[in-house]
């Protein structure tokens, strides 16, 4: 058994650096490399390329990212876990192994492909047997919408990808695993953690939390003294450094920039959190109020005393449903008076759209670079007069030709509302369909992840 | 004396659906005590009143000097639903970090802010 296991993120969400993969495996030792592309929009907008082309439905940048780390993986023995696969895993293992075997390496890379997460073609027959699939915050039941749901998906754990790392796997693509499971997995394959060791298994989990949205753990968007963070240029992706026992520490490549402090840290720890006593995944419950970072060096952070409790019997489903319509609209007005021009033109609008009858769920005006973000709040900031502020002007609604009419009156008001007014160089705003996120719980025994091996 | 949190304080925010988190977390340890008896559910909410329609919630963990907090009903319906901005709830952090505490003179020369002041 190895001492120390080295788990290196090389993604924080899709769209993430393309970079930053390779220079994980390059900039110094790893034993595996972590790839996050699943946020909780992208399965839907997988799924509708899948409706396209049923070859597609998964992250293609993976794909880039697999070529650019070929020589670690065969040469070196890196091996990648990544939840690339999205909605459709086994095309993206068939592209993995079309890669590979162009590149003349296809026996040394072995892939394991994880399924069973997409409950898309067994909902029907799961509503039918009683399991409601109710919406988490709402409470309603999944038939209201279910003749608009284009993909749903079970957050699966560990268990599976642990299972691919044992049959020898070089890469194992999954589809909805949890993005804490990817850091958890190989932790537990390489310490041998049982099912039911807790603290481990949560102190994996955090492990992950850490350095599941890659630099945000690093210096990356970190508020604290964030004029002194180096070089972000050439921000360093983090590294967990796994030990038996549950500790790790948090690092980065030498010679990379940005920053791992116990404030970097801490700001990641907290980032999309809620009860800190319980973060459920479907492996276990960990206990945020029982981490302990401590400064361990230069861009060295450990992280020990971490709980856990025993798992749910539940596993947390995202679905994915059309909701309508939106557009947002925006116009720029310059000093003298640009907040009372923008609010002019605001009232203008609004009486121009009930005049045609228009009918939205919602409109929403902001006033960007006055308050669009912080509200009333920013009132105390006592400016009299902005040099600009923009009119941000959205509705939504289910009737695709009101919003569609709305998108016509914005650039009217160039030449018939207050004046000073220009940065309406994008032309119309665009109709977008809303794909909403619906979340919801099932039963874990509903569930049956599978692994196969390919290449 | 008042003391602005973004003074005594950092945090991140993020989103789960229609609610928005703020973890605020004290820039030194003898801070905390003074985010955990300012930043009540009751003054959070006021400050945030007219911006969210739901109720506060507040978490404590004294092991991060941090406070997490869930602004419920922050987000316009939240992810790809929401009109706003700020749909995913990322500068509620800074947006907390505006609020003014009125701290005791007993309270602030325990936590050495008296001293830092005048350091400035």
């Amino acid at each position: 058994m190895k001492d120390i296991v080295r788990v290196a993120s090389g993604q924080g969400f899709w769209g993430d650096s393309l970079e930053a993969p390779r220079q994980q495996v390059e900039g110094g030792e790893v034993d595996y490399l972590m790839l996050d592309y699943l946020a909780e929009v992208t399965m839907s907008i997988l799924q509708k390329q899948k409706e396209r082309d049923p070859s597609m439905g998964y992250a293609r940048d993976f794909v880039g990212a697999i070529e650019s780390v070929l020589p670690a993986i065969t040469e070196r023995g890196v091996r990648v876990v990544a939840n690339a696969g999205g909605v459709n895993p086994p095309a993206c293992a068939a592209a993995i192994a079309q890669l590979t075997a162009s590149k003349g390496v296809a026996g040394k890379v072995r892939i394991a492909v994880v399924t069973g997460d997409d409950l898309l073609s067994r909902l029907d027959e799961l509503l039918e047997a009683g399991h409601l699939l109710a919406n988490m915050e709402t409470g309603e039941p999944l038939s209201t919408i279910r003749d608009r749901v284009l993909s749903a998906n079970a957050y699966i754990g560990s268990t599976p990808i642990v299972e691919g790392l044992a049959r020898g796997a070089n890469v194992v693509i999954t589809g909805r695993s949890t993005d804490t499971a990817l850091t958890m997995a190989p932790l537990r394959h390489e310490f041998g953690w049982g099912e039911t060791d807790w603290d481990r298994l949560a102190a994996g989990i955090i492990a992950g939390h850490i350095i599941e949205c890659g630099a945000q753990c690093s210096g990356g968007n970190c508020l604290r003294d964030w004029r002194s963070i180096p070089d972000l240029a050439n921000v360093g992706y983090p590294i967990a450094e796994g030990a038996a026992d549950g500790s790790f520490v948090i690092t980065k490549h030498p010679g990379t920039g940005g920053i791992v402090s116990v404030p970097s840290v801490a700001e990641q720890l907290v980032y999309e959190m809620g009860d800190p006593r319980e973060y459920i995944t479907p492996d276990v419950i960990a206990d945020f109020t029982t981490i302990r970072l401590e400064d361990a060096g230069k861009d060295r952070v450990r992280v020990y005393g971490i709980k856990g409790h025993p798992s749910t019997d539940k596993l947390k489903v995202s679905v994915a449903y059309k909701a309508g319509f939106k557009a947002v609209g925006t116009l720029v007005y310059s000093w003298p008076e640009s907040l009372d021009k923008a609010k002019a033109a605001d009232a203008i609008l609004r009486q121009r759209l009930d005049r045609l009858g228009l009918v939205f769920d919602q409109t929403l005006s902001e006033y960007v670079g006055a308050s669009a973000t912080h509200g009333s709040l920013a009132e105390s900031d006592g400016v009299r007069d902005y040099p600009e502020v923009q009119l941000r002007f959205g509705v939504r609604g289910p009737d695709r030709a009101a919003v569609e009419r709305f998108t016509r009156e914005i650039a009217p008001l160039v030449l018939n509302g207050p004046p000073s007014v220009t940065g309406f160089a994008g032309g119309r705003p665009k109709v977008e369909e809303i794909v909403a996120y619906w979340p919801a719980l099932i039963d874990k025994s509903v569930v049956t992840t599978s692994v196969e091996m390919v290449g | 004396m008042k003391v602005r949190l973004l003074d005594i304080a950092h945090a991140r925010s993020g989103d789960k659906g229609d609610t928005a988190n703020v973890g605020v977390i004290a820039l030194e340890p003898q801070f905390y005590p003074l985010l955990d008896r300012h930043l009540t559910v009751d003054a959070v909410s006021r400050h945030f009143h007219g911006m969210i329609t739901g109720p506060v919630q507040r978490f404590e963990l004294p092991n991060l000097n941090a406070l997490n907090f869930l602004l419920h009903g922050a987000l316009d319906g939240g992810g790809t639903l929401s009109l706003k901005t700020d749909a995913q709830g990322k500068v509620y952090s800074t947006a907390l970090l505006r609020m003014v505490i009125d701290v005791s003179d007993e309270a602030a020369a325990a936590a050495g802010l008296a001293a830092r002041e005048e350091q400035k």
